[in-house]
């Protein structure tokens, strides 16, 4: 068997990418578009809200509750020269899980978890005529297989960053008051209240339906449109995680810019 | 009546336009029960998918009923599509649904028949494709065999006029592809449906087919009777019955 050398060429990754945009936005239009019919395609919503919400509670679960604690350990770590007070720990745990960590770790483990799955799902269902036969049933694909999938997502996300929230600011304490000496539940709680903005909690959330729309949209547009056999499958599936990984990270920082 | 007026129709394949088809005209009538056949890749899944806008022609026009299915608003498009059955090469039975919500989802989606009578329709449709109490089990507890006759099931389940199949029985043993043929047979007499089938199965054209259309070098190369086959003169038509095979290789 020939070696195929592929060679990356910045003008043709940059007319791909183009291409791809375009693609992209008339998928979304198209979606959008089935809005009209959502009481046909609600029910399916609900199974997409169990697959996307509910099995995934654990892992948000877990990765709150670690980044929450090593966001503590490290605040007692800087605290050791002493011109810090102890107690604004619970400041600083409070601040980075509702801004930065709880909506950005559920993104980040919901883009291997739900990200990829919905990739995967969606690619075999296309190479296996799935979606053809659908078709043929007069059914309309993107309102029976994308908008579901996309509505449920932009429902669940922020549901996740709450339960986020609250593990993340959990496992802080927990690790205050374990590794820090002089901070007790009150004193984490005190400096957790001192910096509180409800906005700074609004904020999670808002970011949590931007990151739970763009990740499902971009597997779905992923997934919807393979062409080929397995190794499609998984290409796009790898595809898909990093492009929603560099989407995620990229509208962070917008959002941040515009909102706060 | 189906139409297929001027279809040509081409693939990006690496960079270049690959065309399959060039300038079909096909019509086939009502009641017609019509074997498409000819080599692998040569396009007759893709001629069949044109037929329920699966895919859409470059140039030409698809017409179902005198409508053109390609100039119409896709809710019409939807109407004319429950008309047509449609079998896939693999079944396509939704990998997350059981047998029996594979078979009710259009029935659901298309008539208004309360649940207990869409229940009934479905072990109905089970039935006549042999496959009684099997409304439970998961396509990937079925067999390839078995996902075609679900299959099957799935297209009649709605009563339609037409009857597409894409490679009904290829890859079965003898035993259940016979089986397939008298079932597909059977549904064509008794249901008044037209069918229209893609196939390189030879039985099969000759066992359920009252026409056969070869396609060879993106053209029609023969459209008559089977028994028509063994006369034609075309050399690629010989091979593919397999007259002139032996002689090829031994010469």
């Amino acid at each position: 068997m020939k070696n195929r050398k592929t060679y990356f060429h910045p003008l043709l990754f940059i007319k791909h990418f183009f291409i791809g945009l375009g693609e992209y936005s008339i998928f979304i239009f198209q979606t959008l578009k089935t809005i009209r019919s959502w009481n046909t395609y609600f029910e399916y919503s609900l199974d997409q809200m169990i697959k996307i919400g509910v099995q995934s509670v654990p892992i948000v679960i877990l990765t709150s509750l670690f980044s929450g604690m090593v966001t503590s350990v490290q605040a007692a770590y800087q605290f050791e020269s002493g011109l810090v007070p102890t107690w604004f720990v619970g400041s600083i745990v409070g601040e980075s899980v509702l801004l930065e960590l709880a909506p950005m770790m559920t993104a980040l483990v919901m883009t291997g978890r739900i990200g990829a799955t919905i990739t995967a799902e969606l690619g075999t269902m296309r190479v296996t005529e799935q979606i053809d036969a659908l078709e043929s049933l007069s059914f309309d694909p993107i309102g029976f297989l994308i908008f579901p999938r996309i509505f449920a997502a932009v429902i669940i996300f922020p549901v996740l960053i709450i339960i986020g929230d609250f593990f993340g600011i959990l496992g802080g304490l927990v690790a205050a008051v374990y590794s820090i000496e002089d901070v007790s539940v009150q004193e984490f709680i005190r400096g957790l209240k001192e910096w509180f903005r409800p906005w700074d909690a609004i904020f999670g959330l808002i970011k949590g339906v931007f990151f739970g729309f763009t990740i499902t949209s971009i597997a779905c547009y992923k997934g919807f449109f393979i062409n080929g056999g397995a190794e499609e499958v998984g290409k796009a599936t790898t595809s898909t995680v990093v492009v929603s990984c560099v989407a995620v990270v990229f509208l962070d920082y917008l959002l941040a810019a515009l909102l706060l | 009546m189906i139409e297929l007026q001027n279809i040509s129709k081409s693939f990006l394949d690496q960079n270049s336009n690959k065309e399959v088809l060039k300038d079909i005209n096909i019509t086939i009538k009502k009641g017609e029960c019509v074997a498409i056949i000819g080599k692998s890749g040569i396009g007759k899944s893709v001629l069949l998918k044109h037929i329920i806008g699966l895919v859409k022609p470059d140039s030409g026009n698809v017409l179902i009923d005198g409508i053109d299915i390609n100039s119409i608003r896709f809710k019409d498009l939807q109407k004319i599509r429950s008309s047509i059955g449609m079998v896939f090469q693999f079944g396509a039975l939704l990998d997350s649904m059981s047998v029996e919500e594979n078979i009710s989802l259009a029935l659901n989606k298309l008539s208004n028949l309360p649940k207990n009578l869409i229940a009934d329709k479905v072990s109905e449709s089970l039935k006549a494709v042999n496959m009684e109490d099997t409304e439970k089990l998961m396509p990937s507890e079925l067999s390839g065999g078995m996902k075609k006759r679900i299959g099957i099931a799935r297209a009649i389940a709605i009563n339609p006029e037409y009857l597409l199949y894409d490679e009904p029985t290829t890859g079965l043993d003898p035993i259940t592809t016979g089986k397939i043929n008298f079932l597909i047979k059977k549904i064509h007499n008794f249901g008044n449906v037209t069918s229209i089938m893609v196939t390189h199965e030879l039985k099969t054209v000759y066992d359920v087919a009252d026409r056969v259309i070869m396609l060879d070098e993106k053209r029609v190369i023969f459209d008559d009777k089977p028994s028509e086959l063994i006369n034609s003169q075309k050399l690629i038509i010989q091979e593919f019955i397999g007259n002139n095979v032996n002689k090829e290789y031994n010469d």
